[in-house]
């Protein structure tokens, strides 16, 4: 089976992503309960008159797809696999409120049309005039872990040479006040620094695009290899660290030869727990890092996680206030990342350095 | 019928999202398809549903729209004839 690397990447998120001179520089602190991705100038990345129907998801997503194919010297790919926990929430929103507002009646096509799930996939297709394999995943938490495993999958058997894969999710007015109703959105704003140590249910709520170009063949932009992943959709909290040690055994690896975990701890008192417990056990030796508090938490901030860990691996550095414990690696060539949210969709994904 | 077309005018940036346009830039002989503002059949759609809702016009015969949505000035003739509300 080939090797899968990961050949660059685009980020539009509330940090500084977007742009190769600023990313990861200065970490933005927020004091919130949602952190709004940074809008780039979108008019930069999409003709005015196509952009004026998408909403901020779709925006993101094309920004970010376009600078991953650039880093790459790729003008398309074979296939375009995009992960989604909520899909396009600002036009769902906008339909379904038309519908109770105009008593069913007057419905117009372009929230609807623009309101599906696959719509970001399909958006970025008709954007590269990608007319290949396009897929959609709607798995919760591990939306964007999906997408990595179908697109690893394809490259290792030799199905496809390079794939545009990623994770967007974006926040939506009414969406936010249910999530604060049901208190999966903390009810008061947090610091960023202060998000882990809040001792309240919920979490800081975010949104974001990251996309990543993969790839069965290493070239000079190759970032890291993707080595395993395996997803989960329910697990008891006794059997994560167990969980995690079978999977780094099955990778010819121990918890003490992992240089960096990065967890996605967002504070909610409820289910940090499950990110806690391996971090004091297997992992308490290791260096560890954290970065929802500072991009919030939505179902495909895992694609985060991963933005991250190809840069740690890349540049061998990492932004000090994502840290979470005292211990500094002297190298980064193997990085696990561990994610869930409220309990379900579990991930295992390791990162291996080129 | 000049207040009828800046409110067709302003109903037409914001429902069609023309976000980088204001009255001023919409002639009302300007052709709203083709060449003129480059609307296109979503955006008919659109339209149609706006005369509905807001000047209770029904538009059963889709050959009708050609003529109706030509330009601002075609609009605002059809709909000082045949509006209800």
């Amino acid at each position: 089976m080939k090797n899968v690397y990961i050949n660059s990447v685009g980020s539009v998120s509330s940090q500084n992503t977007t742009d190769d001179a600023d990313f990861l520089k200065e970490i933005i602190s927020y004091n919130d309960t949602t952190i709004p991705a940074l809008n780039p100038n979108y008019k930069d990345f999409i003709p005015p008159a196509a952009a004026r129907r998408m909403a901020k998801g779709i925006k993101m997503s094309i920004v970010a797809s376009k600078i991953a194919l650039q880093k790459a010297n790729l003008e398309t790919v074979d296939a375009i696999i995009t992960g989604t926990g909520m899909g396009c929430l600002h036009d769902s929103e906008k339909f379904l409120s038309a519908i109770i507002d105009n008593n069913e009646e007057y419905l117009t096509p372009t929230p609807f049309i623009q309101s599906t799930h696959n719509t970001v996939g399909g958006q970025i297709a008709l954007e590269i005039q990608c007319k290949g394999y396009n897929f959609t995943y709607v798995h919760g938490s591990n939306s964007f872990e999906s997408a990595l495993l179908d697109a690893k999958m394809q490259l290792e058997l030799d199905e496809a040479t390079n794939i545009l894969i990623g994770g967007v999710d974006e926040l939506a007015a009414h969406t936010i006040l249910l999530n604060k109703a049901i208190h999966h959105i903390k009810e008061t704003p947090v610091e960023s620094s202060k998000v882990l140590n809040s001792n309240t249910k919920g979490a800081i709520y975010g949104e974001g695009a990251n996309f990543f170009v993969l790839s069965n063949k290493k070239q000079d932009s190759s970032l890291a290899i993707v080595a395993d992943l395996q997803t989960f959709n329910t697990l008891p909290i006794q059997s994560v660290a167990e969980k995690a040690r079978e999977f780094l055994l099955a990778n010819n690896l121990h918890p003490s030869e992992i240089d960096a975990l990065i967890l996605g701890n967002n504070g909610d008192v409820e289910f940090d727990t499950f990110y806690n417990h391996l971090a004091t056990t297997d992992f308490q030796n290791v260096q560890q890092f954290v970065y929802k508090p500072w991009i919030g938490e939505f179902n495909t901030a895992s694609s985060f996680g991963v933005l991250l860990a190809t840069n740690i691996l890349k540049t061998q550095s990492a932004p000090k206030a994502f840290q979470m414990n005292n211990i500094v690696s002297s190298q980064y060539k193997t990085i696990l990342l561990y994610n869930q949210y409220r309990g379900e969709n579990h991930s295992f994904t390791l990162l291996r350095q080129c | 019928m000049d207040a009828l077309k800046q409110e067709l005018k302003e109903n037409i940036i914001e429902q069609l999202n023309l976000e980088d346009m204001t009255t001023a830039d919409i002639g009302d002989d300007d052709m709203l398809f083709g060449d003129g503002l480059g609307l296109d059949s979503i955006d008919a759609l659109e339209l149609i549903v706006m005369l509905d809702k807001n000047y209770g016009i029904k538009l059963t015969d889709p050959k009708e729209g050609r003529h109706i949505f030509e330009s601002v000035n075609t609009m605002a003739a059809y709909i000082t004839e045949h509006r209800s509300k």
